[in-house]
């Protein structure tokens, strides 16, 4: 038998995990994934996002995919969008970076300024 | 469970499964695991998301992109697009849902945005076959509400509240049986469920049970700790298997969690369900005849009162609800009776889940708030009649309810309104009509049906519909007389006032409201030997036009009754009294020189 308590847990970590499929008003974490950024390793960009998402339970983070955002000499690309904020896209991504990214924009909501699109492209 | 960055849900209700909906999953998995993307992406089999018309059905999260009609070979592209590289197939895509600069997610295409989805709520949103998805998503919260903060008196009360009313067919107020059910005494009650879905057409229960079993299950409990029963059973038809199947599952895994037996979430109550299967006789969709079905009894219905409430299964005091009713049941609790009470209009609140079939673009399943328009529901959700054919009426309440013609297609959908109109809500199977349905087949149709499904235990259904039967099959044919619709209605007057049973007492119904909006259509059977619709076979004739005949003889060369004469390149003539109305010289014609008038 289940205890209230224990039914209440199951609920919160299922709940992480499928949420995705009914409420999407989170924050949207995107990595290009054309054939550009995965050239360039946009795929261990997601997987350590992902992984570091799931450490910290976020469980209003989604993490999805793109196509080929359009600077393809960026790549690996990575947007933010939190609602209410303006996009904040970052470039040439790798997995610390990302890392980072997820630490401390996405939890502490402090944009990492020397790795988005302005910095990174001089 | 693991973290997944993308959801792959498939439909496995019945009809997407019948499309091969299955195969689909498994190549899901296949292409999944063979681009090494098992860890980011998980297959989900889940129940019905509503647009039958499209299936197979595939929705991808976190896009929500409604992906629809996909064949197994479509799936190796969208994983390697889609999931690997994160590109919309907008050629697969529902094409509702792409606009020029945008793909739309599945929430706001037309034929979800009038919805509101509170029976349906999780169908298509989780795993029917995975207690913990239910549970996420306030599963089995309101059962824990009701066991360990109110009292059965409070419960009956927020049921009463929230203005639900049987979702069945009758409309009768729910809380209202509960509170009958809990003032009888007895040392054993019983709660009970009709899944016996007959109504041709109809698959809202189905639906439910495919989709999201729980429900029902968290209701029965809640039901039982209400009236004092520590018992259920669920009557379902066994021409569902899989909503047989996955009750069976939830059921176990409900047990396991505690959540039915001997002290549930440690609270002391005790309850526990069982499914007894129905044989497919209609009759025994009927409550008394549903009873003496679980009791081993043949199912035929006994006169009332005595109430189920007060002298029911196996003689003890009973409540019996529908599918759809028990799936509102846990969100009242959770969301409130004032927030349930708030949709729909006076007497009727909530929403409805409705079938939508017949001459309808968008054939599906929706739920729409009670008050919603036969307009709204037929041109903004349905899409509107194919090939751009006119409305002419929509049948509510199957074998038991009327038609809503195209003049009152304004009228807010809710219990008093239809009753008004001569139909009723019924289960919620709705066939819509067009220009080509002849309205005196459809109630032939109807009555053929109650005729096949009338018990025989009472005699003005038994005699009765056969008598009104026979009728109807004569003004098909051509042989009507003068009296005919003065007869329908008087033997109707008679079944509806003296039948035993719900079945019979309705059954009279698609005559009286046909005769009611379409009187003009029975005169032109019987006074002009005319079928206006073009259905009525008898009442046919197939001609050739002598302009447009080329004479070159294929008609002839196929008709099986050769009754079609005459000479090489001059017109052709068909002799009436021998022709078969077979159609074959139509469908052979290739210059469309013969009609059907």
């Amino acid at each position: 038998m289940k205890t209230i308590q224990e039914l209440e847990e199951i609920r919160k970590k299922t709940l992480d995990t499928i949420n995705v499929r009914k409420d999407r008003s989170g924050t949207r974490i995107v990595v290009g994934m054309a054939t550009c950024g995965i050239a360039a390793g946009a795929r261990p960009v997601l997987l350590s996002i992902m992984d570091e998402v799931k450490k910290h339970d976020l469980a209003d983070v989604v993490v999805a995919q793109t196509g080929c955002i359009g600077m393809c000499r960026l790549e690996p690309i990575v947007e933010v969008y939190k609602p209410g904020e303006d996009k904040v896209t970052y470039v040439k991504v790798n997995p610390s970076k990302a890392v980072r990214i997820v630490n401390e924009h996405i939890m502490k909501g402090k944009v990492v300024d020397e790795y988005t699109i302005g910095a990174g492209d001089k | 469970m693991e973290m997944y960055r993308s959801h792959v849900m498939i439909c496995r209700g019945t009809g997407c499964t019948s499309s091969n909906s299955e195969q689909i999953a498994k190549n899901f998995e296949e292409e999944i695991k063979k681009h090494g993307l098992e860890n980011e992406v998980v297959v989900e089999r889940t129940g019905c998301f509503g647009l039958c018309a499209l299936g197979p059905i595939v929705i991808v999260y976190p896009e929500a992109s409604f992906y629809s009609m996909v064949k197994p070979e479509d799936v190796e592209e969208i994983v390697k697009e889609h999931l690997v590289k994160g590109r919309v197939v907008k050629r697969l895509l529902y094409a509702e849902s792409v606009e020029e600069n945008r793909i739309k997610a599945i929430e706001e295409v037309d034929f979800y945005k009038k919805q509101v989805r509170v029976a349906l709520r999780n169908c298509g949103v989780i795993n029917p076959e995975n207690i913990d998805e239910y549970i996420a998503f306030d599963g089995y919260k309101a059962l824990e509400k009701v066991l360990t903060q109110m009292t059965p008196a409070e419960v009956i009360d927020t049921v009463k509240k929230s203005g639900l009313r049987g979702r069945g067919g009758g409309g009768f107020p729910t809380g209202m049986k509960w509170e009958f059910a809990s003032k009888s005494q007895n040392d054993q009650k019983y709660v009970l469920c009709n899944a016996d879905e007959g109504d041709p057409g109809a698959f809202m229960d189905r639906s439910v049970l495919e989709g999201d079993p729980h429900s029902v299950i968290e209701a029965m409990a809640i039901a039982g700790f209400a009236v004092g029963a520590d018992k259920g059973y669920i009557y379902c038809r066994a021409e569902y298997p899989i909503a047989v199947k996955r009750l069976a599952i939830a059921i176990s895994q409900a047990r396991n969690y505690g959540l039915l037996g001997d002290n549930i979430m440690g609270t002391g109550f005790k309850f526990d369900l069982e499914v007894r299967l129905g044989a497919g006789a209609f009759v025994c969709g009927e409550e008394t005849a549903l009873i003496a079905s679980i009791e081993g009894q043949r199912g035929m219905p006994r006169p009332r009162p005595p109430f189920p409430a007060v002298k029911g299964l196996f003689g003890k005091p009973t409540i019996l609800n529908n599918v759809e009713t028990y799936a509102n049941i846990p969100v009242i609790f959770n969301k409130g009776p004032e927030w349930f009470a708030s949709m729909g209009t006076e007497k009727s609140k909530g929403t409805k889940v409705f079938a939508l079939g017949g001459k309808i673009n968008n054939t599906g399943l929706v739920e729409i708030p009670m008050g919603t328009t036969m307009r709204e529901v037929v041109y903004e959700i349905g899409g509107g009649c194919p090939n751009g054919k006119k409305y002419k009426a929509a049948q509510t309440g199957g074998p038991s309810g009327g038609c809503i013609p195209a003049s009152e297609i304004d009228v807010p959908i809710d219990y008093d309104n239809l009753i008004a109109l001569g139909s009723m809500m019924g289960s919620g199977g709705l066939i819509v009509m067009d220009e080509d349905n002849c309205m005196v087949d459809i109630a032939r149709f109807f009555l053929d049906f109650t005729v096949d499904e009338s018990c025989g235990k009472c005699t003005p259904c038994r005699e009765g519909t056969k008598r009104m039967l026979e009728i109807l099959e004569r003004i098909t044919e051509g042989k009507g007389e003068d009296g005919d619709i003065e007869k329908l209605e008087n033997l109707a007057k008679n079944i509806k006032s003296s039948a035993l049973c719900g079945l019979g007492q309705t059954a009279p119904n698609p005559v009286l409201s046909t005769i009611r909006y379409f009187r003009d259509e029975y005169e032109a059977h019987i006074k002009e030997k005319k079928c206006p619709a073009g259905v009525c076979n008898a009442l046919l004739n197939y001609t050739i036009i002598e302009d447009k005949c080329k004479g070159c003889g294929i008609c002839a060369k196929n008709c099986p009754a050769s009754c079609i004469t005459g000479q090489p390149k001059s017109p052709y003539v068909i002799d009436s009294e021998k022709c078969l109305k077979c159609g074959v010289c139509m469908q052979k014609c290739p210059f469309k020189a013969i009609v059907k008038k």
